[in-house]
């Protein structure tokens, strides 16, 4: 119980210093390091595929790609652009109403003991693979179709057109 | 039972880390003498006999060099590039069986440091982690050579980690379990994975090469075109944590493919063994034989850096994209279509 609030005000403590980071490849290193906390989080709560899944799929690709693309882009004081101030006020007022949002649809909500688990060993490779393949088959298929239209999406978006070209 | 237990896993690790370190250290050696022999040269010969007091030569020079810290760098983030280099180095020794159960002293040990159940996936993802050193260490330097070589480092390590795991997945079918203890027992006597999978073990075998940035796939510290790569600022023992972190990743490589594909530490005939020297005798004979299979291993990396040229990047490219992923795809299908055939 003490590790799951050390480890929960570490992710908290790391995602905060992501937005207020002024450097932009700082904010991707804490990124890095609140993921790192997320797996942590899924260990505690004994989804071992998950964990591992988190660290290899987000920590090792995707943020690497983040990473990747912030440092090829030349982020100087200089071509930071200057906002108007109304812009910053309005940014101001929406997250103003947001966190009243947050706070009073939170306030509704009853209290869950997120700590016990009703199957402890349903994050185990095995378990894991015959729940998705038996029960949520249907929607685990669905899924990989989606991923795989937005991947030929994605491909469309980045090859040229050859007429225009 | 408990306290031996853990006495004898904290001994393993130290072992299990002083190996690593020293295997490391001598491949450094190893590989001037196997770049001489494939030369023509003598290499190194001064230091001791034969040599072979030359990496603590060069390891007592790294240290007493000067700490250059470049004054346009980010200071803590150009130490924390190399120390991470070094470090996913070394945490994934952690998963990899050595060898069977040992009996001493009617004690049952395992040669194991942690026998997790989705041990390859570990070694995954600490290898996938082995990039952010060089990410880090290269941006960090604030030089557009050393940015353009972690640059690299990152889209190579990247790309090769997609037809990695798809090889693995095909192995994985035949296995049908991730723990790599599992997949070394399964491996008994002469029934080796590569039989069953010689398309997998040839695309594991280039992606090892690739996640390593050995040559011919080392890109990103290619001095005909970036001088040093990611480490031109580096200098004294933070460059040679660089180095010496490619090294014990060739060592670890080299056990998970020993591991994965030619049997761990089993060998032909090794039931007849164990019945006449007894369980004790028996596992430190395999883990020999694993260890001879790690160092050909090892000698087949620096075989091809001495034999194969460079890349070009958009050849690097093509490979792993336009070749390796489909044939892994194409691996994939055919072990399935197999397998249920033979069923």
């Amino acid at each position: 119980m003490s590790t799951f609030y050390f480890i929960a005000f570490l992710s908290i403590f790391f995602s905060i210093l992501v937005i207020s980071a002024k450097n932009p490849v700082h904010s991707i290193l804490y990124l890095i390091l609140t993921f790192f906390t997320f797996t942590i989080h899924y260990i505690l709560m004994n989804a071992q595929f998950l964990a591992i899944v988190n660290f290899i799929v987000y920590m090792g690709a995707i943020l690497v790609l983040f990473l990747y693309t912030l440092m090829l882009i030349n982020l100087n004081k200089e071509s930071e652009p200057v906002k108007p101030f109304m812009v910053k006020f309005a940014g101001v007022f929406g997250g103003g109403i947001l966190i009243v949002a947050l706070v009073a649809s939170l306030k509704s909500l009853g209290v869950s003991n997120p700590v016990i688990l009703k199957n402890p060993d349903l994050g185990l490779v095995k378990n894991l693979g015959k729940v998705l393949f038996n029960e949520f088959l249907m929607p685990f298929e669905v899924s990989s179709v989606l991923l795989l239209s937005a991947m030929v999406g994605a491909v469309l978006l980045a090859t040229k057109d050859p007429k225009t070209a | 039972m408990e306290t031996t237990d853990l006495i004898f896993r904290i001994v393993l690790i130290v072992i299990i880390f002083a190996i690593s370190l020293v295997v490391a250290m001598y491949s450094t050696y190893a590989e001037r003498k196997v770049a001489a022999f494939f030369q023509d040269r003598i290499g190194p010969n001064r230091a001791g006999p034969w040599g072979i007091l030359q990496p603590l030569a060069d390891g007592g020079k790294m240290f007493l060099k000067e700490e250059i810290i470049p004054t346009n760098a980010t200071p803590f983030l150009f130490i924390v590039g190399p120390s991470l280099a070094i470090l996913t180095a070394c945490i994934g020794s952690a998963v990899i069986p050595w060898g069977q159960a040992i009996v001493i002293g009617g004690h049952t040990f395992d040669l194991q440091v942690t026998d997790i159940n989705v041990g390859i996936l570990y070694i995954f993802g600490v290898v996938s982690l082995g990039v952010y050193g060089i990410m880090i260490g290269g941006w960090a330097s604030n030089n557009k050579y050393s940015l353009l070589g972690a640059i690299r480092a990152a889209s190579q390590n990247i790309s090769y980690e997609i037809s990695m795991g798809l090889s693995i997945i095909a192995l994985l079918m035949l296995t049908g379990t991730l723990s790599l203890k599992e997949i070394a027992e399964q491996q008994h006597g002469f029934a080796w994975n590569v039989w069953r999978q010689p398309l997998g073990f040839v695309l594991f075998l280039v992606c090892a090469f690739a996640e390593t940035n050995r040559s011919p796939f080392d890109l990103p510290e290619c001095e005909t075109e970036l001088v040093g790569g990611y480490h031109t600022e580096y200098s004294s023992m933070k460059l040679g944590f660089y180095l010496f972190a490619e090294y014990i990743n060739m060592f670890i490589s080299s056990a998970v493919m020993a591991t994965l594909y030619w049997g761990g530490y089993n060998y032909p005939g090794m039931d007849w063994v164990a019945a006449h020297v007894g369980p004790t005798i028996a596992p430190i004979i395999g883990v020999v034989v694993f260890f001879g299979k790690i160092f050909f291993s090892i000698f087949f990396f620096m075989w091809v850096r001495w034999t194969i040229p460079r890349f070009r990047y958009d050849q690097l490219m093509d490979l792993g994209w336009k070749v390796l992923i489909p044939l892994a795809i194409a691996n994939i299908v055919l072990t399935g279509v197999i397998t249920t055939l033979l069923n």
